[in-house]
């Protein structure tokens, strides 16, 4: 008997299907992520604020919306001001979108980098209660299913530390300072995501936007953030991923397979065939649906933009779909993360009809 | 007398090109010598018109095709934005025309796109205010207040970008007919978004924004 694609039995357990397509080869169906981090306030029927507060409804949250959705994996991440505030800034929250990092704590580099020091885990609430999330989702997945941690990358992290402006220039103009905030950045980041793993997390997400070259030269990013990531990633016991949140990737591909890291977040503006082409064999391609365009999906859009991106870069394994940016905004509604669900459980069985 | 650049001579093109390849190398000094030998024979508002903005349009059309980067578009403004202070100071009496015009941080916290705005304007030689960060009603206010022709909105949020609607439909209220040009990831990334919200224009880099300004000078932002 013909079942529908839809209602197969997949023989993989998640975990399964990602560490296969990881390793390049083809899975029983594409493995897809979704990114969902302001969603569980919603699943929990909460505030933006009061969900991250709690580790432990952010665990309940994921594990729903996991059951409910049928993706890929669990993702620990908050939201990156959670760093922030372990080194002492202000997290502002929002009603209807991730919180953002208030004023930057760093406006005398000069002065205060020399004596900047990486914060303490143990004594950073937040930080803790990521850990907790961590921990809960690990035990719960019991190996099935891939607990995603996060941390912001050394080299990206100054531009909530500083401030945009003040960092390029800081990157630009003052290599000095620069490589000083480097190293102290690089330790934190290097202890975090060791806590995150410890906890269980089966890989980290290293988010990098700054290595974009949308935001500096290739030139510059391989004199700076290049360096930097190798260097950190090298440190982090356990796998990675890179993540440029949106920006494009295909100039530095072959530069970031060479910083150890195991995956590339991609996105939505960029050819997708090509970057799996340019990746194939190296770096897991993971993307590019655009979430921004995801809020006024219909059912079909979703269909038409899973079939596609499938079509795109599948073949082969070395891929996992996802949204562009890592992170999919709270606007979009339930029933297109559904649509997405369905088309991949639809049309994402290996091998891929065309 | 001054002479006067033009495409024949070959003096425009070479020297805006080299003046921007000193703007995307980041090379303030180079980009000094070449303004102080440029106005050795030519005036500075020649400067800003066939040097600066050229250099400063080629750049910001550079990002959109991924030519540049954002680093190299804002520190190519902050340089022109002295460069552009420190010449015009010198000639008395010059005010480039332009709308009445101001930009502004809508909401969220990420300040580069508009820093980047407001530096290659000034560099260009307009006029602009910088409202900071602000939120609709500070903005609504502030902008009836001040009689604004036009008003650069820059946002990274989506949430951000969603507002602007509430922020032209409060204008529109108030029977304020200031024109809104919006910029930022959200609109770059969904290319409908800029006409759902309501906005006259959208810029998807700095060269954008001299084309907008250009457009509301001529009445042909509406």
């Amino acid at each position: 008997m013909n079942l529908p694609a839809d209602t197969r039995q997949y023989t993989m357990t998640p975990m399964e299907r990602v560490l296969t397509a990881m390793d390049h080869k083809e899975p029983d169906r594409v493995p897809f992520f979704l990114l969902l981090t302001t969603h569980g306030a919603r699943e929990m029927k909460m505030s933006i604020r009061d969900y991250f507060s709690n580790g432990e409804t952010v665990a309940e949250a994921q594990l729903r919306m996991q059951a409910k959705y049928r993706h890929d994996c669990l993702f620990a991440f908050f939201h990156a001001p959670m760093e922030i505030a372990a080194w002492g800034g202000d997290i502002v929250y929002f009603d209807n979108g991730p919180p953002n990092s208030g004023k930057p704590f760093i406006d005398k580099p000069a002065i205060q980098i020399p004596r900047l020091k990486p914060p303490d885990i143990d004594s950073a609430a937040g930080l803790l209660e990521v850990l907790k999330t961590t921990r809960i989702l690990t035990e719960k997945a019991a190996g099935d299913i891939p607990v995603m941690g996060v941390v912001i990358s050394p080299f990206s992290l100054p531009v909530m530390q500083m401030g945009f402006s003040a960092y390029i220039e800081l990157l630009c103009r003052e290599p000095s300072l620069f490589w000083e905030l480097m190293e102290i950045n690089e330790a934190f980041c290097v202890d975090w995501a060791n806590a995150q793993i410890a906890e269980g997390a089966t890989a980290i997400c290293y988010f990098d936007p700054v290595a974009s070259p949308t935001i500096i030269p290739r030139s510059l990013y391989l004199e700076t953030g290049h360096i930097v990531a190798s260097r950190t990633i090298s440190r982090i016991n356990g796998p990675t991923a890179t993540h440029l949140a949106s920006g494009a990737t295909l100039q530095v591909a072959d530069d970031i397979a060479q910083t150890g890291t195991g995956g590339i977040g991609v996105s939505a503006a960029e050819d997708l065939g090509a970057l799996k082409r340019t990746c194939k064999g190296r770096l897991t391609v993971i993307g590019n649906l655009n979430g921004l365009e995801m809020v006024r999906w219909s059912r079909e859009d979703a269909l038409s933009a899973v079939r596609n991106a499938i079509a795109e870069a599948a073949s082969g394994g070395g891929f996992i779909l996802a949204d562009n940016h890592g992170d999919i905004p709270w606007q979009v509604p339930e029933t297109v993360l559904s649509a997405v669900s369905e088309a991949v459980h639809r049309h994402g069985s290996y091998p891929i009809q065309r | 007398m001054t002479q006067r650049p033009t495409e024949e001579s070959g003096l425009k093109p070479s020297v805006s090109d080299a003046f921007r390849d000193a703007l995307v190398s980041s090379d303030e000094e180079e980009a000094r010598k070449i303004l102080s030998r440029f106005t050795e024979r030519h005036t500075p508002l020649e400067f800003v018109e066939t040097v600066i903005i050229p250099a400063l349009d080629s750049i910001g059309n550079g990002w959109a095709n991924q030519e540049y980067a954002l680093s190299q578009v804002y520190i190519s403004g902050r340089i022109c934005e002295e460069l552009a202070e420190s010449v015009l100071a010198k000639s008395t009496g010059f005010q480039r025309p332009g709308p009445k015009m101001a930009v502004v941080l809508l909401n969220d916290y990420h300040a580069l796109g508009k820093q980047i705005v407001y530096s290659v304007l000034r560099g260009a030689g307009y006029d602009i205010l910088d409202y900071g960060r602000m939120e609709t009603d500070e903005l609504v206010r502030r902008v009836v207040e001040d009689r604004l022709e036009l008003l650069f909105i820059s946002v990274l949020m989506l949430a951000s970008a969603m507002e602007v609607k509430a922020v032209i439909d409060r204008l529109r209220s108030e029977q304020c007919n200031t024109r809104v040009a919006v910029g930022g990831a959200p609109f770059r990334l969904d290319e409908r978004l800029w006409k759902e919200v309501g906005a006259d224009a959208a810029g998807k880099s700095a060269a954008d924004a001299l084309s907008i300004v250009q457009m509301a000078t001529e009445g042909r932002l509406s």
